[in-house]
């Protein structure tokens, strides 16, 4: 009897139960093992097949990219080595072709002396996407970001340094026409005269102003036309401007979409709806084909600058998207709270709203910025020579006629290594902005 | 329940001037064809405590809410501090600068430590120096008892230390109006002395406050006047004294005795 009342009895204890570690069989990698993949006898199974479905798979692939020739001058030539190495049946990779045509796949037509001024340029974009990624750099260095789009133009394009050097002061123009008019002439005029007064600036005096400083101190580099650039130069020329152009449009048209004002609503609404109803492809052949109807005759818009503008106003219609999913996730309080404070539209949005926004949006916006940068490779259907166009000029050639694999898996793993570390980064950026259980 | 607590208040020194904080004359509200608020008149003056109280529905956050115009009227007037409340920017912007509000949810920004919270809109709004909104800031937090918490993000905070944040974000503004919406509804009840013993202190001061809550407690020790709404109307109001001991409407009497029942 006294047994089964032993719950019900008072009890107080007297010593603590101290903490103790964990039998053996239940900690480390035995115990990981035990849970993860042999947990059950289908389990047991299922880690068996999957093993041997792996090394299947491997014994194939591996041997056919580790044995591969490398020193060659064309896949007849390494055939012939492979022959005398491993006998005319086996199957292993030609990767002399990368060897011997990487300039190509990673410049274009870009003329082999000048190689210097995109790796330079290269190495100022990593220089300057830095202050911007990564919040432990020196805010000062933001200002070299900004100056780094017009160094890089030039480099990459050539030509005077003045002509990058008075479009970027147009910017400087707005900015200061906007600190000086918002005070005087309130919020609304202050933005359209800062959007005027560049504009009629670049029409007019922009370009004899740079003729005119060239004169004085000329500051030239040998130019280089669009037609010239190719390979992953081209896909990263598009890929980063789009991706740098798209977020702040984008999120102005997200900004729209929410907006009272009927007019910019309904004009983001359209704008968002007409470009992502449409296929990259046909707004990429606009771009090639019909522009040219539109604007006034001798005009000579570069094609890739072109390109950029379409890649870029696609992308932002989906950057808008997403933005609009993280502000329609904002608690109404948040909105309230910035309200209530005395904040108008554009602080509450900027110091408020947008951050946590953003932030919700991190996932979507990069998710994007894969796909945009990945799409890149569309151009070739433009006849820009994106290293998907370059590999099937280097099959042009008698000598690696035919050769498809290798220029493939390569590309592929180019690819795969820019669009992970965005992956990765985006991973990054949301630990870091985490506020919860810190 | 927090009788005890209140009741022993020194009231000598929350004197009500005879100047206007805020004229309500009748105002009314639609939500679609639903007639939310129905000929509210009201006025507030400088120093004075209101409570409001009424079943859920009646329309009191609304009206508060109208104070601040994070609802709109569409007829009537209010008018605070002497600002008519219209739909013109620059009037709302001030008149939000000059009212502060404490929310059911506190709402406070949690991408932003909690000093940032209470320097935020004094920098940006009344331009005031970094280091002199911080000072500030800090002198509030220690008001209601938190400076150890400035650098912290609002997600590491109970929730009746975030209520007290977030008045202490609205005071750093120099508010002369305090609306409070519900302040303690969201909170555990030990967590709800914490806050109401700040909000008595804050009355202590003289600041003219409009509190919508169901503390009666509170409203017993601290209000000059107690508001009882229904649908979308003012039933009834009277000092506290009065209101509580000899309910006149047959409403506020049913409301009464459900709420005192137990």
């Amino acid at each position: 009897m006294s047994d089964t009342h032993a719950q019900t009895v008072p009890f107080v204890r007297d010593t603590m139960v101290e903490e103790q570690e964990p039998p053996l069989s239940q900690s480390g990698a035995y115990k990981w093992t035990r849970e993860n993949l042999f947990s059950t006898p289908l389990n047991i199974i299922l880690t068996v097949v999957s093993l041997f479905v792996i090394w299947l798979v491997l014994s194939h692939t591996l041997p056919w990219a580790v044995l591969g020739i490398w020193d060659a001058d064309s896949l007849a030539q390494c055939r012939e080595i492979r022959d005398e190495i491993y006998g005319p049946d086996a199957s292993v990779a030609c990767w002399a072709v990368i060897a011997e045509r990487w300039n190509q796949l990673l410049f274009g037509f870009y003329p082999p002396e000048l190689y210097w001024r995109p790796v330079l340029a290269f190495v100022l974009f990593l220089a300057a996407i830095a202050p911007v990624l990564f919040a432990s750099v020196p805010r000062k260095a933001l200002w070299f970001s900004a100056a780094a789009p017009f160094v890089l133009y030039w480099l990459l394009w050539g030509g005077s340094l003045w002509g990058p050097i008075a479009v970027g002061a147009g910017f400087a123009l707005g900015a200061v026409v906007m600190r000086f008019a918002t005070p005087a002439l309130g919020a609304l005029a202050g933005v359209l005269l800062a959007i005027l007064v560049p504009l009629l600036y670049w029409f007019t005096l922009c370009a004899p102003l740079a003729g005119a400083l060239n004169a004085v101190i000329p500051l030239e580099l040998v130019d280089v036309r669009s037609n010239d650039m190719g390979g992953f130069m081209l896909a990263m020329i598009i890929g980063i401007s789009g991706i740098a152009l798209s977020l702040p449009l984008g999120i102005v048209l997200a900004l729209g979409r929410q907006s009272d004002l009927f007019i910019i609503n309904k004009c983001s609404v359209i704008f968002i709806e007409v470009i992502r109803g449409v296929p990259l492809i046909v707004w990429l052949f606009t771009a090639s084909l019909l522009l040219n109807y539109f604007l006034p005759p001798g005009t000579n818009f570069d094609l890739m600058l072109r390109v950029i503008i379409m890649v870029t106003l696609f992308s932002s219609a989906y950057i808008a998207e997403v933005v609009r999913g993280g502000l329609a996730a904002l608690p109404k309080g948040q909105y309230e709270a910035a309200d209530a404070l005395g904040l108008d539209y554009w602080k509450s949005m900027r110091l408020i709203i947008l951050p946590q926004a953003l932030k919700i949006s991190i996932p979507g916006i990069v998710n994007t910025f894969i796909g945009l940068f990945k799409d890149t490779t569309l151009v070739v259907f433009i006849g820009l020579l994106d290293p998907i166009g370059l590999s099937n000029a280097i099959r042009a050639s008698t000598d690696w006629n035919g050769i498809y694999w290798e220029l493939f898996v390569f590309i592929g793993l180019c690819f795969f290594i820019f669009c992970f570390s965005m992956g990765r980064y985006s991973l990054f950026l949301e630990k870091k902005l985490r506020r919860e259980h810190r | 329940m927090q009788q005890q607590a209140t009741e022993t208040i020194d009231r000598s020194h929350m004197t009500v001037s005879d100047e206007v904080a805020i004229q309500i004359t009748k105002m009314n509200k639609w939500y679609g064809n639903f007639h939310v608020l129905r000929d509210i008149d009201l006025t507030v003056h400088r120093g004075e405590r209101i409570v409001i109280a009424g079943p859920s529905g009646s329309g009191k956050s609304t009206m508060i809410r109208c104070i601040n115009r994070l609802e709109e009227h569409q007829a009537g007037k209010i008018v605070v501090d002497g600002t008519e409340l219209g739909s013109d920017l620059k009037n709302i912007d001030k008149i939000r600068s000059e009212v502060g509000m404490v929310f059911q949810h506190f709402n406070l920004f949690p991408h932003l430590t909690i000093l940032e919270n209470c320097t935020l809109a004094p920098i940006w709004v009344r331009k005031v120096p970094k280091k002199e909104a911080e000072a500030t800031a800090m002198h509030f937090l220690e008001k209601v008892k938190i400076p150890e918490q400035a650098h912290k993000y609002p997600g590491q905070l109970s929730g009746g230390q975030q209520q007290r944040v977030a008045i202490a974000r609205s005071l750093c503004m120099k508010p002369r109006i305090m609306l409070f919406d519900e302040p303690t509804s969201a909170l555990d009840p030990e967590m709800i002395k914490e806050v109401l013993d700040t909000m008595v202190s804050l009355a202590e001061e003289g600041m003219t406050m409009i509190c919508v809550t169901h503390e009666m407690g509170f409203a017993q020790a601290v209000a000059n006047r107690v508001i009882f709404m229904d649908a979308g109307q003012i039933v009834e109001q009277n000092e506290p004294k009065a209101f509580f001991n000899n309910p006149q409407h047959e409403r506020t009497k049913l409301f009464l005795s459900q709420i005192l029942g137990h």
